[in-house]
């Protein structure tokens, strides 16, 4: 088989010789920063073809409902092979045990869906339900309650409030979601308004669950890209971080290192990952994308796996624990790795409309407005053993993979892993600006309170209020640029 | 076989192929707008264009491919009605030869079902996300406990369950299956499969349900209703479809050839997604990835064979439009007009991988071929077809993206 996006790129490549010279110096392109290329030829600024891959080699063309799903540029047969059997496991149903399929039996006990595609529709972002009704899937509540200085998982429900159940065992509860409009002014006097979430959060018999519950709401992420996040060397990751603020820009950043989990809490349990980095999730609790497959098989559809072999079960629930498993584990080592392997492979679609200048003022005010303090634009890969197209590429995720202070409109008062309630890690924003495409819808953040890439931005304080003022101050025009240069990613 | 009278002829060469697609331009029969709707990105091809289809070539294929579809649609429907009077007498007399007859019945219908599966992939009316019936035609893997009693758990199942199920319909059953949101997984093609076959707990057969499941068994009543509803709500669903697709104003079908270009755009996706993505990858290789024997798509029935073959069989109708009783100018021949050699490339590769598909029967079942060691001559068939049909699902994208369309062939 070829493989036409490679080819096409090494044409980019070549093209970059003869864009280069009209690009240099402008833009976001300037200033050294970590993570430049360090060729001795090495133009100024990124070409356009390369702000466009931003998966690098691992970078797709489609700009359709299957733009998150596809596999990257380049796998041999027996990639094919198992990236076909992991998005088989990703988006079939799970079935209750026992069953003739025993490969795919063990769903639950408790559970929030039955596949993780039906979160990630298509490989997408989940969106918070409408009402409490709503059969849309993608927003999961994660609990715990205080205990002294520290936290603990809930004593009755755990860590995550379940609100699905095989037959013959209680859900869980269940959450509702009202909205309350806030407004605000651009500096140039024009009017927005945000919605404000509230969550009422009741058990089965309804009633609410208690004022002591720690409690935080969580969107589906969207899945692509993960493999090359992964390969970014920590130590690359660890030198962005301005714990203390030391530059005096407003931003500071953490890393999120398993040394500084909560003694008891899940990811401390989890044992095994000393000095490890956490960069999956919207806390960075899971160090890699197979540890963060394998938590998200326990706790959103309740199937066991060698890393997570405990049932959702807290023994409180004695149904739960009683109730038939579809073996030890559920889902065997084969078929994790398979899964493991179709999400790092998932490629990265390609921006858009690079070059044209709204888009490219756009780029330019990302920066100029700090902005790219944390969305890092660029960042480099390891090498990798899973796919040739991951390996050493340089890829342009805008993220940092870091944690920070977000503010009190944000914060879920629920600290998780290093992270404390108030911080979350720096979401990747690649691919955002096909989310309606894919997913049909524009709701953003970790529980998908903003209604748009512009509440997104509105949203972001702590650290980020220093960005979010100057986004507030720039004209309507630039603005609207800005946010341009965001729906070309 | 009297279309593309040219593909064999003109073997030439890329010079040829692209005169014949300047020529094209030229002679289109009177549209000169020969433009495509959509960014000719698709796949990543490397930018070896055909040329584009006319909109008057592509109303033609668009137009002959819905015929194909209606035609293909209005025999599930005759067929699932068939087989739901065979389900009928078998529950108002059950014996060995009517439950026989129902199982007959059920195989004649899933042998034309396997082709229409092609005309998925691109949400028309039998996927469309909100409203599309695929999940409750044809759910898998089945959630079996949920719907009658397993192995281990005599007393699972909506069948024993008089409490949640009162009344037995198929609006009922449709109600409670939709409970929890997801597309269900307790109803159609396999459901049915699960009734009439029982689990399949042997090595080398089907499921073998006693007839006392449906005479003597405490449940034989509420699962002889079960079954009936369930044919019932099969029919029902496959009807919604047809009509959809109906010449005489069907909507779908209205809206479909209002696009010509998008309408192929939507003939190759659901081709190559078919081919690549939910064939060779879901159906396939899982289960030869796996070796579970029971992860396959007629587990009870072990009649996958016969999916595998009407899939494959149904990439080639879609693209050859050749369905009886349905006559027109298909896609295959308006490409061969443009572009002979991607053309006969194409329909070479359909013909050998259903015929290899349909060898595959001389080696056992499905779920025999797919275990043992890798050099096992059914495991290595069954491999070699995967890939093929993967390869196949390439040439489909490089045509699409050759004629200015994009396509993916992920499911």
């Amino acid at each position: 088989m070829t493989t036409p996006a490679r080819r096409r790129l090494g044409l980019a490549l070549a093209a970059v010789l003869l864009v280069v010279a009209c690009s240099g110096g402008d833009g976001e392109g300037g200033d050294a920063r970590p993570g430049d290329r360090d060729r001795p030829d090495a133009p100024v600024g990124p070409s356009d073809e390369e702000r466009a891959a931003s998966g690098g080699d691992a970078t797709v063309e489609n700009t359709g409902a299957q733009a998150f799903a596809q596999a990257v540029p380049g796998l041999d047969t027996d990639g094919r092979r198992f990236f076909a059997v992991g998005n088989n496991f990703f988006n079939d149903n799970w079935v209750i045990a026992p069953a003739s399929t025993d490969g795919r039996d063990g769903l639950g006990p408790l559970f929030n869906a039955q596949s993780c595609s039906s979160c990630h529709f298509r490989d997408g972002r989940g969106q918070p339900p409408a009402d409490a009704d709503d059969p849309e899937r993608g927003l999961l509540i994660r609990l715990s309650v205080a205990d002294g200085e520290s936290t603990a998982p809930h004593p009755v429900l755990g860590e995550q409030l379940q609100d699905r159940a095989i037959p013959d065992v209680p859900v869980e509860g269940s959450v509702s979601i009202t909205y309350t409009e806030e407004e605000g002014t651009y500096d140039d006097g024009t009017p927005y308004t945000l919605a404000v979430p509230t969550y009422t959060l009741v058990d089965a018999e309804g009633r609410p669950l208690g004022d002591d519950v720690l409690f935080s709401p969580r969107v589906a992420p969207p899945m692509f890209g993960v493999g090359l996040l992964e390969l970014v060397p920590a130590e690359d990751i660890i030198a962005e971080a301005d714990p203390d603020d030391a530059d005096g820009d407003g931003v500071s950043g953490r890393p999120a290192l398993v040394d500084d989990v909560d003694p008891g809490s899940e990811a401390e349990r989890a044992g095994e990952r000393d000095g490890r980095l956490g960069r999956f999730g919207w806390k960075a609790l899971e160090p890699t994308v197979e540890d963060q497959t394998a938590a998200a098989f326990r706790a959103d559809i309740g199937v066991t796996t060698d890393l997570r072999p405990e049932q959702p079960c807290t023994a409180a629930q004695p149904a739960c624990l009683a109730a038939p498993t579809g073996g030890e584990p559920e889902v065997d080592e084969q078929k994790l790795g398979r899964v493991t392997f179709y999400s790092r492979t998932l490629a990265v679609p390609a921006r858009r409309h690079v070059g044209e200048p709204a888009t490219d003022r756009g780029e330019e005010l990302f920066a100029a407005t700090g902005c790219a303090s944390c969305h890092l634009t660029e960042m480099r890969t390891g090498s990798s053993d899973v796919a040739e197209a991951l390996s050493e590429q340089v890829i342009r995720p805008y993220t940092d993979l870091l944690l920070h202070d977000m503010g009190p409109g944000l914060a879920d008062g629920r600290p998780e892993g290093a992270a404390d309630g108030s911080e979350w890690r720096t979401p990747p924003l690649w691919g955002i600006g096909l989310t309606e495409t894919v997913n049909g819808h524009t709701r953003f953040l970790h529980d998908g309170r903003a209604r748009s890439l512009e509440e997104a931005v509105l949203w972001h304080g702590g650290e980020a209020a220093g960005a979010q003022e100057r986004f507030r101050a720039l004209s309507a025009d630039d603005r609207r640029a800005l946010l341009t240069f965001l729906e070309s990613l | 076989m009297t279309r593309r009278p040219l593909h064999r002829i003109l073997a030439a060469g890329l010079a040829l192929a692209l005169l014949g697609a300047a020529a094209c331009s030229d002679d289109d029969g009177g549209d000169d707008d020969t433009s495509a709707t959509t960014a000719a990105d698709g796949g990543g091809e490397a930018g070896e264009t055909t040329g584009t289809l006319s909109d008057d070539d592509a109303l033609a294929a668009a137009t002959t491919y819905a015929d194909v579809v209606f035609a293909a649609y209005a025999a599930n429907v005759t067929a699932a009605t068939e087989m739901g009077d065979a389900i009928d007498a078998f529950v108002a007399a059950p014996s060995d030869a009517t439950l026989q007859a129902a199982k007959d019945a059920w195989r004649a219908g899933r042998e034309l079902y396997g082709p229409t599966e092609v005309f998925r992939f691109y949400d028309g009316p039998i996927d469309e996300p909100e409203a599309g019936p695929e999940g409750q035609i044809n759910a898998w893997p089945l959630d079996e406990a949920y719907v009658d009693y397993v192995e281990d758990d005599p007393g699972a199942g909506l069948v024993a369950d008089a409490e949640t199920l009162p009344e037995i319909t198929g609006e009922t059953i449709a109600a409670v299956n939709e409970e929890g949101g997801e597309t269900n997984v307790s109803t159609g093609w396999h459901a049915i499969e699960f009734l009439l076959w029982g689990q399949d707990l042997s090595e080398d057969g089907p499921g073998a349900r006693p007839v006392t499941d449906y005479t003597t068994d405490p449940s034989a009543a509420r699962r002889g209703q079960y079954l009936a509803a369930l044919a019932d709500l099969l029919v029902d669903d496959l009807t919604s479809v047809r009509d959809q697709w109906d010449p005489e104003g069907g909507a779908y079908r209205e809206e479909f050839l209002s696009d010509p270009h998008q309408a192929v755009t939507n003939i190759l996706r659901g081709m190559g997604a078919l081919s690549a993505g939910e064939l060779a990858g879901e159906r396939i290789l899982v289960a030869y990835d796996t070796q579970d024997q029971e992860d396959e798509h007629s587990c009870f029935s072990d009649n996958t064979l016969v999916d595998i073959v009407g899939n494959a069989r149904g990439i080639q109708i879609a693209y050859t439009g050749e369905y009886e009783g349905v006559e027109g100018t298909s896609l295959s021949d308006v490409v061969a007009e443009i572009d002979p050699e991607r053309d006969a490339a194409l329909t070479e590769a359909l013909d050998a991988n259903v015929a290899a598909a349909e060898a595959l029967d001389e080696l056992g079942t499905f779920d025999q071929l797919i275990v043992g060691d890798d050099e096992a001559e059914g495991r290595a068939a069954v491999r070699t077809l995967a890939e093929d049909l993967q390869g196949q699902g390439d040439l489909i994208a490089e045509l699409a993206g050759a004629l200015g369309y994009e396509i993916s062939l992920e499911i």
